[in-house]
């Protein structure tokens, strides 16, 4: 697809840092905040799409390579994964970090109070790792469709 | 001739979906709710998370979202397979 | 029936979807039929668990001493919305390369050309 034009681009390289920076903390204040992993991934997946939208498919894999998106989204689930296992002494997915005074363990003030980072357990790790995976399947896919567009083009019937 | 029946077999079925939406339960007094006054009541203390709809979703329930994770990396694994085999 | 407002408007998104499914021709038409319909469902689940004056299940800084929504119809439907994304993009991908084999998008020709 064709590049938009000047006005488009300097408004897009202006905004898009911003974006990334609020995907970014709607996925790390899951546990505090509505948010998550899941709603945290999808903003950043669409600053994806607003850079490859305005910079036209075939500028856009100069700074956006599928490679990359690919190794960090089965990195994501991998880690999920692990963080599933890890668990295992009672049950599978045990919240084994909640209320000890470990890595995310401080315990929660019962009723109306204003939050603190440092609870949770193993659910803003958890988040981190579902806000990865979607924000590369986002990557994935809105650049497969891009370049493959390309090439199903109306050929001349013959 | 096909589109009459089409017309008059959506018809009949509009006509069910607006007559058991006008006749549903009151709106805003769910029937059953044993099990979220549990979780309302008991997930700060046992979680540590302040946001209730999290620590279902990632504690509580967490096996469906492993399920969910896996649908999402499938998806993204058949589009790629979609588009593979293009010669420049 | 004013009272029920939120389910009315549930049916005309399914009733919309279902006659977009059965109508019409296009190929990128019939993918939106199908996105309306999975929308209208996920809306239902949503209403499904209100109750009336209560606030979102949320304690950082709430207002104290209210009642709180149904949690457990919001969680299920985020799983929902991420398994429509799979299939949109699933059902876009196919449609692109019935384009390219076929040259056309209508249905009724992708039915009768043997390839």
């Amino acid at each position: 697809m064709k590049e938009m034009s000047r006005i488009v681009k300097t408004v897009t390289n202006f905004v898009y840092g911003f974006i990334i920076i609020f995907g970014f903390y709607i996925i790390a204040h899951g546990h505090l905040t509505p948010g998550g992993g899941f709603q945290g991934g999808a903003v950043v997946g669409s600053a994806f799409a607003l850079l490859l939208v305005s910079y036209g498919s075939l500028n856009s894999t100069k700074f956006l390579k599928k490679d990359i998106f690919s190794l960090f989204e089965s990195f994501g689930l991998i880690l999920f994964i692990v963080l599933g296992f890890s668990g295992l002494g009672i049950t599978f997915f045990y919240n084994f970090l909640a209320n000890s005074g470990g890595w995310f363990g401080n315990a929660a003030v019962i009723g109306v109070n204003p939050g603190d980072m440092n609870t949770g357990g193993v659910i803003p790790l958890m988040n981190i790792a579902v806000g990865l995976e979607v924000l590369s399947a986002f990557g994935v896919i809105v650049l497969t469709m891009a370049s493959g567009a390309e090439f199903t083009k109306k050929k001349e019937k013959s | 001739m096909k589109k009459i029946i089409f017309g008059i077999a959506f018809i009949i079925f509009f006509s069910f979906l607006i007559v058991s939406a006008v006749n549903m339960r009151t709106f805003g007094e769910p029937a059953f709710s044993e099990m979220d006054d549990y979780f309302i009541e008991n997930a700060q203390r046992e979680t540590g998370a302040n946001n209730v709809v999290t620590s279902i979703v990632f504690d509580y329930r967490g096996f469906d979202t492993l399920g969910e994770a896996t649908v999402l990396f499938t998806a993204v694994v058949g589009v790629v397979a979609l588009f593979r085999g293009v010669k420049k | 029936m004013i009272g029920n407002l939120p389910y009315v408007a549930v049916v005309i998104f399914i009733g919309l979807g279902i006659y977009t499914l059965m109508f019409k021709k296009n190929l990128i038409k019939i993918a939106i039929g199908v996105v309306l319909i999975e929308n209208g469902v996920n809306l239902f689940l949503i209403t499904l668990g209100y109750r009336k004056g209560a606030i979102a299940p949320i304690y950082t800084q709430a207002p104290s001493g209210q009642a709180m929504v149904l949690p457990t119809p919001q969680a299920l439907t985020l799983t929902s919305i991420v398994i429509g994304i799979a299939t949109t993009a699933l059902i876009l991908s196919v449609a692109m390369m019935i384009y390219k084999h076929y040259g056309t998008l209508d249905t009724d020709e992708v039915r009768r050309l043997k390839g």
